[in-house]
């Protein structure tokens, strides 16, 4: 499914140059369950932006079904990412303005698909993730937990191939923080996705079949036991 | 999703959307109201203008204005009063061509000759001028020093001086004094214009309605009738079916004119060719009215008149616009320079200020349009929105200012402000108005100058489909320019510097 080979990324802060990846390889195979983590300015977010086609690399390929994403044009990656990745984020970045329909919606726009299905399928994703009594409400009037659930039905309502979180639990209490794991990894399962997540929580990382940790731009890989839902440790 | 994302976004930011809104609004309003009140000031300037030679005409024909030969002195009205007994009258009655400068009738016809002329008619402005009085001799009493000395009897008081008596006298020797004695004269005096009958809907008498009786008809080119305006026939008491006597000559009165505004070009209108008779100016005119054949080349047409028919003064209503000065005149100017760029301004900087609100509203957005980008929105998408929102602005802008700017202009129509047109001098150009009894007597003067002219007129603003076109465009384009500051910055952003800077 996806195959990284010899991928950099350099950025430039001030005078010094900042070596996010420094030559990473790495493979996943479609229903793979990946959790990276390290320190913080190591490398994982601008990894996990490399997996979802929004930043390029220095050097190097990353190829998604043999398709080479940073030889793509801006266009034909913006449909690449429209189609094949969704994306959970730490902040939930749904749009303030819109409803939780609406805003499960926005992942269908691009895909052209027609306003009716849109609503149908919208409302589905919703009720799959138990929010289907309030997709009425704007973000405001929703809980943290709430508000991931809506991010997490509008990364999975077009059926992607990938699913990408960044943090997806870190604004959130213990509570709630169990919860959104037992949706993604239930949804993981029902779906068989390629499944890449970013957590700062060791707790998490032990659930995961496959451990990432990036220093300084280096990746390493550990295999974990099979994947069997555990209880998450508080 | 376009539009419920449009209205919501609206909905959110209300308060700098109404910002942007009153901005556009403001500068679209003033330019409306400022645009109808220059069509307003310049239909005004254009009946002050068709007050003077009337509708239909582009320009005037006059003679040129020649210098005095050496020795010469210019023309004036001349009165001589022979030495008659005492309190016998004495009178002049004299009727005078208006500046004394007059074409021979032929100049018509070459003038009509000219490429570019539709029509061409002649004309001729006349002041009639009656004096009336009698002098009385002064008494000499003689003084005691002198007694006994020869002393001018009956000297003789001098100098009428319009009507007043007045003036102690000489002829008296050393040490007598005169006492009484002096001069009352009357003057009456009122213009005329000898109109070509054949020709009545160009000339001065257009700018005249026919208010009893009827006009000139086409036959009468050499009959025995008169025309008299309202206000002079009201003060001498005339009415149709009158006769009016010009030197010694009975007119009927077979219709009164009253000017349309202001003061008429003329207090009585007689055939051309009887006022020619009456004037001793037997094929002679003072002004040929001229009708284009393209408005658009009224210049041309005065230069090649100019060239080709020579010793004449070609007057267009652009060179008599030039001449107008009064408050009509300051606030067209006003209206024109200050207003017009004060709109303009004001509308710059309200699109300015939409267009930073409007990037500075992408800049608060970032987050969002990542997000967007990152599930699959293309820049283009992403840019529309943001056009979109700044264009519903600049179209509710639109409409508050299309609205808030008829209000003004009809506003400004209700209250109709009366301006005051003050037509100057123009070398050569039209008579002077009739004025009152004792008015403009020596209207036009040496050289056919025209005298100052006041004609107060209610200033409108009529608001064109031309105006509110522009100010949809306006509005329109202001907020396709505030949408272009946001839309340039949403399109350049990329989703993963997008998230990275707000995570």
């Amino acid at each position: 499914m996806y195959e990284l080979i010899g991928v950099t990324k350099q950025y430039r802060r001030g005078q010094t140059r900042v070596d996010a990846l420094a030559g990473v390889d790495l493979t996943l195979d479609q229903g793979d369950r990946l959790v990276i983590q390290g320190p913080t300015g190591g490398g994982k977010s601008t990894l996990l932006q490399m997996l979802g086609g929004l930043d390029r690399p220095t050097s190097g390929r990353v190829l998604l079904d043999g398709i080479d994403l940073a030889a793509l044009s801006e266009r034909r990656l913006t449909a690449v990412r429209g189609q094949n990745i969704g994306f959970v984020f730490q902040s939930f970045n749904l749009i303030p303005t819109l409803t939780a329909q609406e805003n499960v919606e926005t992942a269908l726009v691009p895909l052209g698909i027609r306003p009716a299905e849109r609503r149908g399928r919208a409302a589905e994703a919703l009720e799959s993730v138990g929010l289907g009594e309030r997709r009425g409400h704007l973000p405001s009037e929703l809980s943290g937990g709430q508000q991931q659930r809506v991010a997490i039905a509008r990364a999975l309502v077009k059926r992607p191939k990938v699913l990408l979180a960044d943090e997806p639990t870190g604004n959130l209490d213990e509570s709630m923080r169990d919860e959104i794991v037992d949706v993604l990894e239930g949804l993981w399962k029902e779906h068989g996705l390629t499944f890449v997540m970013v957590t700062h929580d060791s707790a998490i990382a032990r659930r995961a079949p496959r451990l990432a940790t990036i220093r300084k731009g280096r990746i390493t890989i550990k295999e974990n036991r099979p994947a069997a839902p555990a209880p998450v440790e508080a | 999703m376009f539009f419920t994302y449009l209205r919501r976004e609206l909905r959110r930011r209300r308060k700098a959307a109404l910002v942007v809104a009153s901005g556009l609004a403001l500068g679209i309003a003033l330019v409306i109201v400022v645009n109808s009140v220059s069509t307003g000031m310049s239909r005004a300037q254009g009946k002050v203008l068709e007050s003077l030679y009337g509708l239909g005409t582009d320009l005037t024909v006059t003679k040129a204005q020649e210098r005095p030969e050496d020795g010469s002195r210019p023309q004036r009205p001349r009165f001589e009063f022979q030495g008659k007994e005492e309190g016998e009258e004495q009178s002049s009655d004299r009727l005078m061509v208006q500046g004394f400068q007059t074409l021979a009738d032929s100049t018509v016809a070459s003038v009509a000759g000219q490429p570019g002329v539709d029509r061409a008619v002649g004309g001729l402005s006349l002041v009639n001028l009656k004096i009336n009085g009698e002098f009385e001799r002064g008494r000499i009493q003689r003084g005691q020093t002198q007694q006994g000395q020869p002393g001018g009897e009956n000297g003789q008081n001098g100098g009428a001086q319009n009507g007043q008596n007045g003036g102690a006298g000489g002829g008296s020797g050393p040490g007598d004094t005169v006492t009484g004695g002096g001069a009352a004269f009357d003057v009456d005096s009122f213009t005329l214009y000898g109109t070509d009958v054949t020709a009545p809907d160009l000339g001065p008498l257009t700018t005249s309605t026919v208010s009893r009786g009827r006009t000139f008809k086409t036959s009468e080119t050499d009959a025995k009738v008169a025309v008299v305006d309202s206000a002079y026939a009201q003060e001498q008491g005339l009415d149709v079916g009158d006769e009016l006597t010009v030197k010694g000559i009975e007119f009927e009165i077979v219709g009164i004119a009253t000017a349309d505004r202001g003061q008429s070009a003329a207090q009585v209108y007689l055939p051309l060719k009887q006022a020619q008779t009456l004037s001793s100016s037997a094929s002679k005119i003072t002004t040929i009215y001229v009708k284009a054949t393209d408005s658009t080349r009224i210049d041309a047409l005065k230069t090649a008149i100019q060239k080709n028919v020579t010793g004449t003064t070609v007057t267009t209503s652009a060179d008599l616009a030039r001449t107008v000065s009064g408050s009509l005149d300051t606030a067209a100017d006003l209206a024109s320079n200050v207003g017009r760029w004060l709109s303009y301004a004001v509308l710059l900087a309200a699109v300015l200020v939409a267009g930073l609100l409007t990037s500075s509203a992408v800049t608060r957005r970032v987050r969002e349009f990542g997000t967007l980008k990152a599930l699959g929105w293309t820049s283009g998408r992403v840019t529309r929105q943001v056009v979109g929102e700044a264009l519903v602005n600049g179209v509710v802008g639109g409409a508050l200012g299309i609205a808030i700017g008829l209000v003004g202009a009809y506003a400004v129509t209700v209250a109709g402000p009366t301006l005051t047109a003050e037509l100057g001098s123009v070398g050569g150009a039209f008579g002077g108005g009739g004025g009152g009894r004792g008015g403009t007597v020596f209207g036009g003067g040496p050289g056919g100058t025209a005298t100052g002219r006041t004609v107060d007129i209610a200033l409108t603003a009529p608001v064109g489909i031309t105006t509110v076109g522009l100010a949809v465009l306006l509005a329109l384009g202001g907020g396709l320019v505030a949408g272009a500051f946001g839309a340039w910055r949403a399109s350049r952003l990329r989703p993963a510097d997008a998230l990275r800077r707000v995570e």
